[in-house]
């Protein structure tokens, strides 16, 4: 980060001193090869540039999010209406997708938060740290609304879930495990000031802005036609704000329901739900396995602090690959490589950095202090993936006790798609009379 | 009597579930508003090249998200010498000193080259067909008063969270900056 204000006093101080040299050796500066002429009658231009955005945008930003949350969580909540969350999903990817390019994204802020954790010179802008935390406020009291109709992302996958299957009940749980690694690399890479992994790889940004590498249009396109099959793959096995928001989603205070009074098994809701998140009753266990779990939930609880140690230990074994990454570093190896005669010629970035007339030993000090940042955040990272596996196989055997079928509280993004198919909201909007017969069918 | 208790029992229970959970809002939105009012200034960010560490290696007309950069020529008149030979418009040993394509460094011919006085050139930029490739730059630092030099335009910058030529930046120039001051403009130095 630069200091402006520093900056030019810097400047002033540096003028200051450049006025005494020229006036005690008297010879002109390097750059200033052809004095400028003195016109009698032509008139200098000046340099014009284009203003940069008006504040107003921000605000106008922060208004629409506020709006859209409001309108999303009364959609799903309240007015329990699939069409109009569809409706609103379609505005959504209108305004903060297409027409602002998909950047003001919580998804990539979680980043910005991260580094102005790790980072004091960094300074949060105070619009990114509300939009960052607006969807979570609203995922704690309605659900993630936000993953629903309002985030651009997630509308354009929701658009496209045509055809979904259903994903093999291991493999859904085994991906999604893939968000929580990704929000751990992301914040990694935040707080030691490498890159916005997040942002660098959002497969959707290209086709907003109607323009991006060719890598990242191909991905995006992967991402949108395998999305007609697997609904929301981004959501459900990568968004590491999902991750966050379906965390915070298991203590909401309220969630979409199904049926508005009493389930009636029929399952139609599962066959409808895209995105696997209806959990079907339990069955009563017998003693004997009652027990056996028991055991395993033991074992598995005794297990997790290994893991965790194992991911450290091996999250620490990383270091030298994963400060590579930083640009830093890279520049200080090549410089090293360079000085050494174990590569020929010189690269931009070397030309550059011997510009600067800065010492090479000076490099080299501050790569390897990035180097040692690495060392500790490899292993949290590490430590980061050996909880989220241990916490997950602990999720997995600890039985809760269901006697109707519902939408998972983590996984379920308040789509609506199942209200129209429960027969218990059919009859609440009065298009059927009587739920009885469906019962005695089923 | 029992349902009553068990009815109070629920009562409290989901009053302190409420507690909770206004608890937890109030701690995330306080959290994240100490943290962005940590330092005194908080708006809105905008990316900025800093024209003394560029080396127009020509990475701003290619890894710009957008078909066309962001990043434009901006020239600071006050700084150009308005030579003859201008090394930022003709390319090295020119046949004529002349506005003839086979003699412009320019790709698109984006710089406008008119007479003044004698012996004197003005160079104007047409930004629409300027590409931001940064040939012109480097030849007016090579031997010239260094008067070209590029610049994040604001009209059209998309403001990515993850500058994909900052990624891509040899040399690091790239920062961002406040937005009440998003222009670091050449300006000539005190010998003049």
């Amino acid at each position: 980060m630069r200091f402006p204000t520093r900056n030019i006093r810097r400047f002033s101080i540096s003028s200051c001193l450049l006025a005494v040299l020229l006036l005690a050796v008297s010879t002109a500066m390097a750059t200033e090869r052809f004095p400028p002429p003195d016109f009698t009658d032509h008139k200098v231009p000046a340099t014009i540039v284009p203003a940069a955005p008006g504040e107003w945008f921000q605000y106008l930003d922060l208004a629409v999010l506020v709006l859209a949350l409001a309108a999303a969580s009364y959609l799903a909540i309240a007015r329990r209406s699939r069409r109009g969350l569809f409706v609103l999903a379609i505005a959504s990817l209108a305004w903060l997708g297409f027409w602002r390019g998909g950047c003001i994204c919580p998804v990539g802020l979680i980043q910005n938060v991260t580094l102005a954790l790790f980072e004091p010179a960094y300074a949060l802008p105070w619009t990114a740290a509300a939009i960052f935390v607006l969807p979570i406020l609203f995922t704690l009291f309605f659900g993630r609304t936000f993953c629903a109709a309002v985030c651009p992302l997630g509308a354009a996958q929701e658009l496209v879930a045509l055809r979904p299957v259903r994903v093999p009940v291991w493999l859904d749980h085994t991906l999604g495990l893939l968000a929580y690694v990704y929000l751990g690399a992301g914040v990694t890479f935040a707080a030691t000031g490498t890159a916005f992994v997040i942002c660098r790889y959002d497969p959707f940004v290209g086709f907003f802005r109607m323009g991006a590498s060719a890598n990242m249009l191909v991905l995006g396109a992967c991402f949108l036609v395998g999305g007609i099959f697997v609904g929301r793959p981004y959501c459900r096995y990568l968004c590491p704000y999902g991750a966050i928001l379906g965390i915070v989603s298991r203590w909401s205070k309220w969630q979409v329901k199904i049926p508005p009074e009493r389930c009636v098994q029929c399952r139609l809701c599962e066959d409808a739900c895209p995105y696997g998140a209806i959990r079907e009753p339990t069955a009563a266990l017998l003693p004997v396995d009652r027990s056996r779990g028991r055991r395993r939930l033991a074992a598995l609880l005794l297990l997790c602090p290994v893991l965790i140690a194992a991911g450290f230990w091996l999250g620490r074994q990383l270091e030298a690959p994963l400060a590579m990454l930083h640009p830093t570093v890279r520049l200080a190896d090549r410089i090293s490589l360079e000085q050494n005669g174990r590569v020929e010629g010189t690269v931009d970035a070397s030309d550059a950095f011997r510009n600067t007339g800065r010492s090479a030993e000076d490099l080299y000090r501050e790569a390897s202090t990035i180097s040692s940042r690495f060392r500790w955040a490899g292993g949290w990272f590490g430590a980061w993936v050996g909880l989220v596996i241990g916490a997950k196989l602990i999720h997995l055997s600890i039985r809760r006790r269901r006697t109707d079928y519902q939408p998972d509280r983590v996984a379920c993004v308040s789509c609506g798609r199942c209200f129209w198919y429960c027969p218990g909201e059919q009859a609440r909007q009065g298009w059927i009379q009587n739920i009885e017969p469906v019962m005695k069918g089923s | 009597m029992n349902d009553n208790n068990e009815k109070q029992k629920l009562g409290r229970r989901a009053f302190l579930t409420d507690a909770l959970r206004v608890a937890g809002a109030l701690g995330i939105a306080g959290g994240a508003a100490a943290l962005a009012a940590r330092k005194g200034q908080s708006g809105q960010l905008v990316w900025q090249i800093d024209p003394a560490k560029c080396i127009a290696c020509g990475n701003c007309a290619t890894h710009c998200v957008l078909d066309e950069s962001a990043v434009k020529l901006v020239h600071s008149f006050t700084m150009c010498g308005y030579c003859d030979l201008c090394t930022g418009y003709f390319r090295p040993s020119p046949i004529a000193l002349n506005s003839a394509a086979e003699n412009q460094l320019c790709p698109t011919g984006a710089i406008k080259r008119t007479f003044v006085e004698d012996p004197y050139f003005e160079y104007t930029l047409d930004k629409q067909l300027c590409i931001g490739c940064g040939k012109c730059v480097k030849g007016c630092n090579a031997f010239g008063n260094g008067s070209l030099y590029l610049q994040v335009q604001h009209d059209r910058c998309k403001h990515c969270n993850e500058c994909a030529i900052a990624v891509a930046c040899p040399s690091q120039a790239y920062h961002r900056v406040p937005a009440d001051d998003p222009y670091l403009l050449k300006v000539r130095g005190p010998q003049g």
